[in-house]
């Protein structure tokens, strides 16, 4: 079980949450314009990455926010949240420790905001990895509203 | 049933040969998929001089980690053909390999829970017969007749309104089924190379000439790739992409128990499906873990979710413990059908997205794919499954219509 930081809710298990995919595959600026070979691309195609990847997720059953995480998809180590329609974040520290995956954790029933800090503090300024749990309850982040 | 005799192992399996300089073809993955591609590229298309690359131990991938049902009892005329040729050949192959590797055709019950269930089955149940797949429609006292241990009672959240039936579908051994092709593809002649890691393609403009490996350098004329969770890793390498996404998909096994379990049960909307394993095990799966990865591993919630249902379906396995539970990767697709053909890469073809029901598709994807290796040209099992489709938009949409584990 993934043990997620929700920018607005904290730490949180996997069951709350739904999968959205790939994060960062913009809508077509001219729909209209786009052949069968683009169109199948938008559609079908994403990438399906070995290693750190950038992906949506939803917490549905919390404040039903959509935000992006980076996460390593061979150790399943989250590296780093970030909100909707800001930039993917550089790479964190691969080792970065006490990341957010649970799966090997003893307990995994850790929720609300005492849960451990997630992710050692990223170099990155737009990573919001490091601030995430003391941001619970307060407004959402910018660009996290759909 | 009874606790039926494992076969003994034969003296002689396969030889573990030095990869030669160059070949004919190439298959990279050493599964059940790769064997069965070199096995028939072999037999019905005399290329001999072929290797079988495996980055870890032959079979040690999806096949060691599948639950093992064979069925063809797919709702769409171009999936039935597939699985249906395929089951066709599980039938003949042990004789074929000269190995036994327990079909048991027990049957594979799919369950209805809805009303919508039931209206989906009986439809597939007339689909299957007019594709000449043996199908039926059981009412649940016909359903408790022929597995006396599901609960049918009115008392449970999503009772048992009947099921479909294929009375030819089962379960075989899977690592006899890879060691069967893998000592046969040896036989013919073919290198079966293990702890062989491909690390890139050699190309000449477009067309691929040969594979990088942890090895050394292989020179081929043709590349098939057989890797099912790694295949868009391969892609990559190549220089293209597949509308690939890979996901843990779990299973457990019990500890061993008396036959108690005469078939298998497989609901989709509950969510699990069992069969008892030879030896005596539960053998239980259920749906992919959302997130994509290639961990070998998922989340726990998921074992969780598909053990209260076959405890709802099968009070009696209320005191079976879990033995093991593992993950293998599994390459799906959005139509949940395979792809299977050509690739932008000249003489690089692809055999993936079989997702989570590859094992039972081995037969006839290796017939397939060898043919289509061998000729260029796809076969005419296989050219629905092109990669193409994603572009022409004549999807095989297979989710939830055939059952819950494709």
């Amino acid at each position: 079980m993934l043990l997620i930081s929700c920018p607005n809710c904290g730490s949180r298990d996997e069951t709350e949450f739904h999968y959205g995919g790939q994060a960062h595959v913009p809508y077509p600026e001219n729909p209209n314009e786009l052949n069968d070979r683009e169109w199948a691309e938008f559609l079908f195609y994403r990438d399906n990455t070995k290693g750190t990847f950038a992906e949506r997720w939803l917490h549905s059953t919390g404040c039903r926010q959509w935000f992006n995480m980076l996460r390593d998809t061979v150790t399943y180590d989250i590296q780093a949240v970030y909100p909707m329609g800001t930039p993917r974040p550089a790479t964190a520290a691969p080792n970065a420790a006490e990341s957010g995956t649970a799966s090997l954790a003893a307990d995994s029933t850790t929720t609300g905001t005492a849960g451990p800090s997630i992710a050692a503090p990223s170099t990155s300024a737009t990573s919001i990895t490091a601030t995430s749990t003391t941001q619970s309850g307060t407004t959402a982040p910018e660009g996290a509203t759909k | 049933m009874s606790t039926q005799q494992l076969p003994e192992h034969p003296d002689f399996l396969w030889r573990n040969p030095e990869p030669k300089s160059s070949y004919d073809a190439v298959i990279v993955g050493g599964g059940g998929h790769g064997l069965a591609t070199a096995y028939f590229l072999a037999k019905n298309h005399g290329m001999t001089n072929i290797a079988v690359l495996e980055k870890g131990w032959l079979a040690g991938g999806n096949m060691a980690r599948n639950t093992t049902i064979i069925r063809s009892n797919y709702l769409w005329d171009e999936s039935a053909a597939i699985y249906e040729h395929a089951l066709k050949l599980w039938e003949i192959l042990p004789e074929e390999l000269e190995y036994d590797f327990l079909f048991s055709q027990r049957g594979v019950m799919n369950l209805a829970h809805t009303l919508g269930d039931v209206r989906e089955s009986i439809r597939r149940v007339g689909a299957n017969k007019l594709n000449g797949v043996d199908a039926e429609w059981l009412e649940p006292d016909q359903v408790k007749e022929l597995c006396p241990i599901l609960n049918i009672s009115d008392n449970i959240r999503y009772p048992v309104m009947g099921a479909t039936y294929q009375p030819r579908a089962g379960i075989a051994k899977h690592d006899h089924v890879a060691w069967a092709f893998a000592r046969k593809c040896d036989e013919l002649g073919v290198d079966i190379i293990q702890n062989c890691e491909v690390t890139g393609f050699l190309k000449d403009g477009n067309r691929v000439v040969g594979v990088k490996t942890n090895q050394g350098t292989i020179h081929t004329e043709k590349v098939g790739l057989c890797a099912a969770g790694h295949s868009s890793v391969l892609a990559e390498m190549a220089g293209f992409r597949l509308p690939i996404q890979s996901h843990p998909l779990q299973a457990l096994v019990s500890e061993l128990h008396e036959p108690v379990h005469p078939t298998v049960v497989m609901s989709n909307h509950v969510h699990v499906y069992v069969s008892q394993a030879h030896k005596g095990e539960l053998v239980m799966g259920a749906g992919v873990d959302s997130y994509n990865g290639y961990g070998q591993r998922g989340s726990f919630h998921v074992i969780e979710h598909q053990m209260a249902a076959a405890v709802e379906l099968f009070p009696v396995f209320a005191r079976a413990h879990v033995l093991r539970t593992w993950g293998g990767i599994v390459d799906t697709t959005l139509d949940a059908s395979p792809i299977v053909g050509t690739t932008p890469v000249e003489n690089m073809f692809v055999n993936c997205g079989w997702g989570t029901g590859g094992f039972k598709g081995t037969p006839a994807a290796g017939l397939t794919f060898a043919h289509t290796i061998a000729t260029g040209t796809p076969h005419k099992l296989n050219k629905p499954f092109a990669l193409e489709r994603f572009e022409t938009g004549a999807l095989i949409d297979e989710h939830g219509a055939a059952a819950v584990a494709h």
